[in-house]
């Protein structure tokens, strides 16, 4: 649906690479060169008519960020430029200062780079230990295991809503509450999830979550770190310098912000979070809940379609979101990726950042293909068209 | 070369690579060469006596253009002095680079000599070439 609305898809591709970025809508495209076109001003300078523009421009859009994960404030909201550094900041900002040696992490091995290497520096510098909670058969998260792998010890859950291989939805909401009964801090990666399904920070009771824009139909360079205003007080920031800091003197003397700003040092991504909250709106008015519903069906469109090829190996039958990893018997994934491309069909192959998740399924690296709303059953008949003949695939794959 | 057998040559040497095989032998130097833009991850073992290369094997997992390419390789540099060794890969990374090159000396691994018209398939076909280096640098 919608395909209308994205200048990308005026081209001849099948794009099925939407867990790596979303493709952009026209109206979002139109934010950012608005915003460079007609009041390019620096933000939080208001003394003249364009610069108050770019103010509230900017500001509106951490209203919408708020209103888009149901915040209770929009202090919670701190711009950061991707979900990787949203992690870092609250590993190194906040963790940092509260980790003792004998605490445990607890992580999953089908998470994303992001949310596994801040926490292994973390116990590095700390001596705590980061551990693993098992998956089962399907590599999900079950209420059974994280209560398993729990123990008094355990300082923080870390895991993603949606894991960007697998693809399954973690039972968040229970495992939040579960936590914070044993004084557990849940940090969620929402980088795979925030784009596919409604999300609502309140009812979920989690601490932090973050995000990516750019997963999300918005620019890159544009990433969230929510966190409940409680903790959040105690983020210490990274950077230091304009924009953060109310006052300081010759003696050293330095008196921050207050939040959000006081995490935001420097002149911000001011187009890219403008471009961001035209995203927003886009999504909103297609509404999260017909996102989701429209890519569950057509994931099982394709499963269906694939089931049917004796040489396709599906790594993730089952799964609630729109990642399909799979690989073609005997050929390595690149080349079956390469073989794609010669049809200007978008896939990803590799081990997609979870280096670790191999462990788990016994596969290194798998095709993925990520579905979003803009995708159709045409484009599935063809991609499962080119599927069908190993031996097409061996002849063209070079 | 004409495609039909650089194709076959590739593709013969994609699914049954020569010397492909766990090396746990002390006496090898081993390096290790991965693609940072891909997936390919190949570990080369190579044995020298005398200024002569006695053996080499590999294994990883990689393309069909770095698998073969390995294969091809060590096929054409066991029993080579350091020097012969050289020349041939100096060789073939003129040939991927569009340089000038002796076909000559080149015999299977000419069915990369078009790999340079794909930009994202050069790197691969010259992988296992940059983990021979590393071993072979050290040999001064």
């Amino acid at each position: 649906m919608n395909r209308e609305d994205f200048p990308m898809l005026n081209q001849d591709i099948i794009y099925f690479d939407n867990g790596a970025t979303t493709l952009k809508p026209k109206t979002m495209i139109d934010a950012i060169t608005d915003y460079y076109s007609n009041y390019g001003a620096n933000a939080h300078r208001g003394d003249y008519d364009i610069s108050f523009k770019v103010d509230q421009a900017y500001e509106n859009t951490r209203e919408k960020v708020r209103k888009f994960i149901n915040a209770k404030e929009k202090e919670e909201i701190v711009f950061t430029s991707g979900d990787t550094e949203s992690l870092n900041l609250l590993v190194r900002g906040f963790f940092e200062n509260i980790i003792e040696s004998e605490d445990e992490i607890l992580i999953t091995q089908s998470e994303h780079a992001s949310n596994v290497l801040p926490w292994f520096r973390l116990a590095q510098k700390f001596g705590c230990s980061v551990n693993y909670i098992p998956l089962d058969d399907n590599h999900y998260v079950t209420m059974e295991n994280v209560k398993k792998s729990i123990t008094p010890k355990t300082k923080v859950i870390a895991l993603a809503e949606i894991t960007n291989v697998i693809g399954d939805i973690r039972p968040i909401k229970e495992i939040c509450e579960f936590a914070h009964k044993n004084n557990i801090f849940v940090v969620v990666d929402a980088a795979q999830s925030i784009a596919h399904k409604k999300t609502d920070v309140q009812d979920l009771d989690v601490d932090f979550l973050t995000f990516s824009a750019h997963k999300m139909c918005g620019p890159t360079g544009v990433g969230v770190l929510y966190g409940k205003r409680e903790l959040m007080e105690n983020v210490e920031p990274l950077n230091m310098g304009g924009g953060m800091n109310e006052s300081f003197d010759s003696i050293q003397e330095v008196v921050l912000k207050e939040l959000p700003t006081r995490l935001e040092a420097g002149t911000p991504n001011i187009a890219g979070v403008i471009g961001f909250g035209a995203s927003i709106d886009y999504l909103s008015k297609i509404g999260m809940e017909n996102i989701q519903t429209y890519e569950v069906k057509l994931r099982k469109y394709l499963i269906d379609k694939l089931l049917m090829i004796p040489h396709i190996d599906l790594i993730n039958i089952e799964s609630d979101s729109g990642i399909v990893a799979f690989n073609v018997e005997g050929i390595f994934s690149q080349d079956v990726a390469y073989y794609l491309n010669k049809y200007n069909i978008c896939v990803r192959a590799g081990n997609h950042c979870a280096k670790i998740l191999k462990k788990e399924t016994g596969v290194t690296n798998t095709i993925r293909v990520s579905l979003y709303f803009y995708n159709t059953e045409e484009e599935i008949d063809a991609f499962v068209e080119l599927l069908k003949e190993k031996d097409k695939i061996l002849k063209e794959m070079l | 070369m004409d495609e039909f057998l650089r194709r076959e040559i590739i593709m013969d040497h994609y699914q049954n690579p020569r010397h492909k095989k766990e090396c746990n032998d002390e006496s090898y130097q081993k390096a290790n060469t991965n693609n940072a833009s891909c997936i390919d991850n190949l570990d080369i073992y190579v044995k020298t006596k005398d200024n002569v290369i006695e053996d080499i094997c590999f294994n990883g997992e990689a393309c069909a253009i770095s698998t073969s390419s390995c294969s091809i390789m060590i096929s054409n540099l066991i029993g080579r002095t350091i020097e012969e060794a050289k020349e041939f890969i100096d060789n073939f990374e003129n040939m991927v680079n569009e340089k000038n090159y002796k076909e000559e000396i080149l015999n299977e691994a000419l069915a990369f000599n078009e790999v340079y018209k794909q930009n994202n398939r050069k790197n691969c076909a010259l992988l296992p070439y940059q983990g021979i280096k590393k071993i072979l640098e050290q040999q001064k």
